[in-house]
């Protein structure tokens, strides 16, 4: 360790009573090399900090604080161009752990080797920063994009928008009504799209391409190079960030043939009756007779298993409008609304009281079984409803209030399909031609399905999870994607109305500024916010096994012909999964790497078998299973002596060099806490834990080849507030060791 | 000034997700931030939740990311235990005058708890919304941040006692510590002033503060959380025994002309996802919800198809009318919408669904506010400074929320540094 480093331990907080601050002192004086060593009553106070402030001035650049949780104070021991390391003695330590205990005194000690083996390995990140543009891209003109492009504009940035249709607005160009936003909550209003589509044709920070589509985007965050096409040809241009507002489709109503669509004419969707309101004519389309009773069948094909699974959400109000603005027509209608629930949150409550109050509008819970067209009316078919408990309700014109479908398209999904095509072309035989023919076959259907063109190595398009919707955190970040610096926002995001997708590209707009600025710094974006390290790669060595291009989650790696992998710093969210997965170790970061967590786990100091005292490795989250931990110091709950903690990026970060290092050191287990995996997954990097839970089985299989028992490595999902639980899986974790016996390989 | 030019200044109030989304987005757009915030700890109602539905992801884990930016942004700057009395001025440049009452306990707090182990008085646990007790001299729970002590003004004896002042290790005690007057000049204000439970007492009929095993969806969250009253245990309030069967009573309070006309929009949601709290922990509990509608909107259709596929929840169209204490615990009586026939039905527990009421801009005096609707929300105004999110705007979810707090931020540039210079 060289001599600019310094060693501070705090006896505040039990610290002092509870260990040997002196035998400390003299383990890092002595042992670890640190000259400079200093206590004192309470660190973080005025006084405190005055030692380290004056050790600065006078040169020192490592300050290793051996205190509270580096969750804790941060301020305090935060200098600038110094780097502190923070070891964890209060939570970690004397609030978890026996005082005055020979076991809690090796605790200590093994944690301020960690510390300064850290502390000695790793640099100050320097930013990656280059040249950017800020401009933001949005496509897609409906309201959701046209929201964003105002934003973005009047917050001072240059857009540009990308329309496929001739015409700005969307589908709200096309409906003349809108679901009321005011008070008194009660009326339809009049659609007010003309003056939004004038506002952002009077910006002058805008430029509006019509008929226009994306032929290509390479590059990334702050650089993202775009090809567009549109009816003068092909025009190049340079933005910052994107928002991809490409709304929705309505569903599919011709495959709700047993509601009657395609069997008469009178059975039309909640789109064609908008569009008979916009003619302020509602007829019937099969002899363009006034109807005198209109049905309408809510969730036509939504909430439904074998249609749209999810609901809505604005089908209801919809069906509100149309019916008050029916009876607005014509005040001898009769309006009849089937429905499995009625859905009119928040203030549109009043909206629904207001039809219901209309004593020509009627509402019943029914479970319609279908629409019945072979007279020359339409008969709606329906159980369990107020009006009976079978029900023949014979209607003029029945109106399917169908559901929303994003238009969005699976990068993943697509780049699965151009594989499985390519493989097809070269023709070569075997498993994997027949493999390939069943995935063209199953993927035909997104043929010409691209939107945004990416040039990325996992796929030209947003990735989709559950319904094809482009997001990854929908509660906590729900502007999160999986591809840095594009956001999705509007009717492509999530089913919402036009208040909401106005809202939502608004917000966008905020995340799109926020990706330039922060890649102008050169720093990361959520969930690692202003972090400057990225991962360097030692290419020399590297195999092209493509491990690291095809694990990282957010498709921040391209690879070239040969399948090197070429980052895009901008795009990396520097979680580390793409060190945890590469086998030859040439991946790290400034201040993360394989050396310095391998560094850290060799300053431990493992007693020899005859001790009878075992070391356990707890390698977790930083994010949850470090402050559950932190938690369970501060309720004084306390955990075995024998396991030492490192806090990791991600579960999906550790290589598994690290076991290895650690068994083959004399560690008798290593225990992994991670986020929970899965469909409801809790991991902010989405795939880390994931991706653990197959490298861990992995390693069992290798310990099995070693005549190791598996048990030895564990892996364990937590929540951050399962502060009870970890103590005991930790307690458990060394019982079952205990019982094993010791590693060994220990001594060897 | 930031990198790409972006500067300027805006004011959250409200330090609940979506004022704390609004300070996090805000400043990681380049934009500085006064966040404002009433109670001595950030988080507001969500930190009070077990899990949030769909995934049952307990909120911390949202939280700890956000506040780590929060605690160590030079950006943001932070007041707990503070009011806005007064704005003036107008878009890219008002002034705001902040009251911010004493903690009694200075930054000099290490969380280490010496002071509580002193302190001779109990108060009701406001965290807890009043079950269980804790020390005048409190951590408001076990994530708090800030990660300090704070002193219950009301319930503290003051000098005539200061056990604590003499006891705490560091000199962090200040029982003389008076409120201060800040001044903030500021381009732009977001309100996230968020929501308060109704008083269920008010609701006729439904037994609340009148049978102590009638509780409501916010005392629930709390005794399913790990950090409440219990431990997460849900037990019973009268007789601290396990439930073996549970009413959740929809729409309490709401939808209905007498309280509250409008719905809260979650309130289906987060009782289906207590009913899996409870089925968690009784797993053949017997589990009725009596609902007007279940409101899922989007894909939480999963999560009520999944609640319709547990053999032992029924859910019943009807809106409770009693709840009547009696022998067999309680009685609630209820019209079946279908059968349209009277049910009574006993249960071990009785939940009450309540939804939201809106805080508004508290007794601030504003110039030119966002308006208020007839139920208390807010609304911006066209192209004004002052920006409304949340459930200040709107009863919402969280995942609603964080995208208004996001919004309300993209709005607010335009009054901030490039965007106002034209």
């Amino acid at each position: 360790m060289d001599n600019r480093a310094a060693v501070y331990l705090c006896r505040g907080c039990d610290i002092g009573a509870a260990l040997d601050v002196d035998a400390l002192r003299d383990l890092v004086t002595g042992d670890l090399g640190v000259e400079t060593c200093r206590d004192h009553e309470c660190l973080c106070s005025d006084g405190g900090r005055e030692l380290l402030r004056k050790d600065v001035q006078e040169g020192v650049d490592t300050l290793i604080v051996g205190a509270c949780s580096s969750r804790l104070m941060t301020d305090a021991f935060t200098f600038d161009g110094v780097h502190t390391e923070r070891v964890n003695l209060r939570e970690g330590v004397v609030w978890s752990h026996e005082p005055n205990d020979e076991d809690t005194q090796m605790l200590a000690a093994d944690y301020l080797r960690m510390g300064v083996a850290r502390a000695s390995k790793v640099e100050a990140p320097e930013p990656f920063q280059e040249k950017v543009d800020p401009t933001v891209l949005v496509v897609g003109g409906g309201v959701g994009g046209m929201s964003a492009a105002l934003t973005a504009a009047r917050a001072g940035r240059r857009v540009v928008l990308v329309e496929k249709q001739p015409r700005l607005g969307g589908w709200m160009a096309r409906f003349a009504r809108q679901i009321p936003r005011e008070e008194p909550y009660r009326v339809p209003k009049a659609s007010d799209i003309d003056a939004r589509i004038a506002e952002v044709r009077a910006e002058k920070r805008i430029a509006v391409h019509t008929s226009c589509t994306i032929e290509k985007i390479s590059g990334q965050p702050g650089q993202f190079d775009v090809s567009l096409r549109g009816s003068g040809g092909s025009l190049q241009l340079r933005v910052g960030a994107i928002v991809q507002a490409t709304g929705w489709e309505p569903y599919d109503a011709t495959r709700l043939d047993t509601l009657g669509y395609g069997g008469s004419p009178d059975v039309i969707t909640n789109v064609e009756m908008e569009e008979m309101i916009a003619a302020c004519r509602i007829r019937r389309p099969s002899d363009g007779s006034r109807p005198r009773r209109i049905a309408f069948v809510q969730c036509a094909g939504s909430r439904d298993p074998d249609h749209l699974p999810y609901c809505s959400g604005v089908c209801c109000n919809v069906t509100v409008k149309q019916a008050l603005v029916a009876r607005e027509f014509d005040p001898e209608l009769d309006v009849y609304v089937l429905y499995k629930d009625m859905r009119t949150p928040g203030q549109h409550e009043a909206f629904y009281r207001h039809a219901q109050e209309d004593g020509r509008i009627f509402f019943t819970k029914a479970d319609v079984t279908g629409v019945d067209t072979s007279g020359p009316t339409p008969v709606v078919q329906a159980r369990n409803s107020l009006l009976g408990e079978t029900i023949a309700l014979e209607a003029d014109l029945v109106v399917l209030a169908t559901g929303m479908v994003p238009h969005a398209a699976d990068g993943e999904a697509i780049r699965r399909y151009q594989d499985a095509k390519a493989v097809i072309a070269k023709g070569e035989a075997g498993a994997q031609l027949e493999a390939a023919k069943t995935t063209e076959a199953e993927l035909r259907h997104l043929e010409g399905a691209g939107i945004l063109h990416l040039d990325y190595r996992q796929g030209p398009d947003l990735p989709t999870l559950r319904y094809d919707f482009p997001d990854s955190h929908f509660i906590c970040f729900p502007y999160e994607t999986r591809r840095t610096g594009i956001y999705a926002a509007g009717g492509v995001r999530a089913p919402l109305d036009s208040d909401l997708a106005t809202e939502d590209g608004a917000g966008a707009a905020l995340k799109a500024i926020q990706a330039v600025e922060l890649a102008t710094q050169g720093r990361a974006v959520h969930p690692r916010w202003g972090d400057m390290s990225y991962p360097s790669f030692f290419l020399q060595r590297c195999t092209q096994c493509k491990r690291c291009t095809e694990e990282c989650p957010f498709g921040a790696l391209n690879e070239d012909e040969k399948g090197t992998p070429q980052l895009n710093a901008a795009r990396c969210r520097r979680c580390g999964i793409c060190m945890g997965a590469c086998p030859e170790r040439i991946i790290s970061f400034k201040d993360y790497s394989v050396d310095i967590v391998s560094s850290m786990i060799k300053s431990v100091d493992i007693p020899d078998e005859f001790e009878e005292k075992p070391r356990l490795l707890g390698l977790l989250c930083e994010n949850d299973a470090y402050p559950a931990l932190d938690t369970a110091g501060l309720k004084r709950i306390r955990h075995s002596a024998f396991m030492r903690f490192i806090p990791v990026r991600c579960l999906g970060s550790v290589n598994v060099v690290w076991i290895a290092d650690a068994l083959a050191r004399g560690f008798d287990g290593v225990l992994l806490v991670g986020c929970k995996s899965g469909d409801d997954y809790q991991c902010h990097f989405i795939r880390g834990s994931e991706l653990m839970e197959t490298r861990s089985q992995n390693i069992r299989d290798k310990l099995k080849q070693l005549a190791l028992e598996d048990e030895r490595v564990r892996l364990e999902q937590l929540s951050i507030n399962e502060f009870e639980r970890l103590p005991e899986i930790v307690d458990e974790f060394a019982a079952q060791i205990q019982e094993i016996g010791l590693n060994p390989f220990k001594g060897f | 000034m930031s990198a790409t030019g972006a500067r300027g200044s805006i004011l959250v109030v409200g330090g609940g997700i979506s004022g704390i989304t609004a300070a996090v987005e805000a400043s990681e757009a380049g934009a500085d931030v006064v966040l404002v915030e009433k109670l001595p700890f950030l988080g507001g109602r969500v930190a009070r939740l077990n899990q949030y539905f769909p995934k049952l992801c307990p909120p911390t884990c949202g939280l700890e990311i956000n506040l780590r930016t929060l605690r160590t942004s030079p950006r943001i700057r932070c007041l707990t235990l503070s009011e806005v009395e007064r704005i003036t001025g107008e878009p890219g440049g008002y002034t705001a005058t902040v009251r911010r009452d004493p903690r009694f306990v200075t930054e000099r707090c290490t969380a280490c708890g010496a002071c509580v182990e002193v302190c001779p008085v109990e108060r009701p646990d406001a965290f807890n919304l009043g079950m269980g007790t804790t020390r005048a001299v409190y951590l408001p729970f076990e994530m708090a941040t800030p990660m300090r002590y704070a002193i219950d003004a009301d319930a503290c004896r003051g000098d005539e006692c200061g056990a604590c002042v003499a006891a705490c290790p560091y000199g962090a005690i200040d029982l003389a510590t008076e409120p201060e007057t800040i001044e903030v000049e500021v381009d732009a204000v977001v309100w996230a002033t968020g929501w308060d439970p109704p008083d269920a007492a008010r609701f006729e009929g439904l037994g609340f503060g009148q049978y102590p095993d009638v509780v409501t969806n916010v005392m629930l969250e709390r005794l399913a959380a790990p950090g409440g009253p219990t431990g997460g245990r849900i037990l019973r309030p009268s007789t601290g025994e396990e439930v073996r069967s549970v009413a959740f009573v929809q729409c309490a309070g709401s939808r209905d002309e007498n309280y509250l006309s409008y719905c809260s929009g979650v309130c289906c949601m987060a009782s289906l996802k207590q009913a899996r709290y409870v089925r968690e922990q009784v797993p053949d509990a017997d589990i009725t919800v009596y609902y007007i509608d279940i409101r899922s909107p989007g894909r939480l259709e999963d999560f009520y198809a999944a609640a319709q596929a547990d053999d032992k929840l029924s859910l019943i169209k009807g809106k409770v009318a009693n709840v009547v204490g009696g022998a067999d615990g309680l009685e609630i009586e209820v019209e079946d919408t279908a059968s349209a026939q009277l049910v009574r039905r006993s249960f071990d527990m009785v939940v009450l669904a309540t939804g939201m009421v809106p805080v508004g801009v508290g007794g601030a005096e504003l110039d030119s506010g966002p308006q208020q609707d007839a139920y208390g929300f807010l609304r911006p105004r066209d192209r004004s400074g002052m920006l409304t999110a949340g459930c200040a705007k709107r009863p919402a979810d969280v995942a609603t929320c964080v995208r208004d707090a996001t919004a309300a931020v993209g709005r607010a540039l335009e009054f901030c540094g490039e965007g106002s210079r034209g």
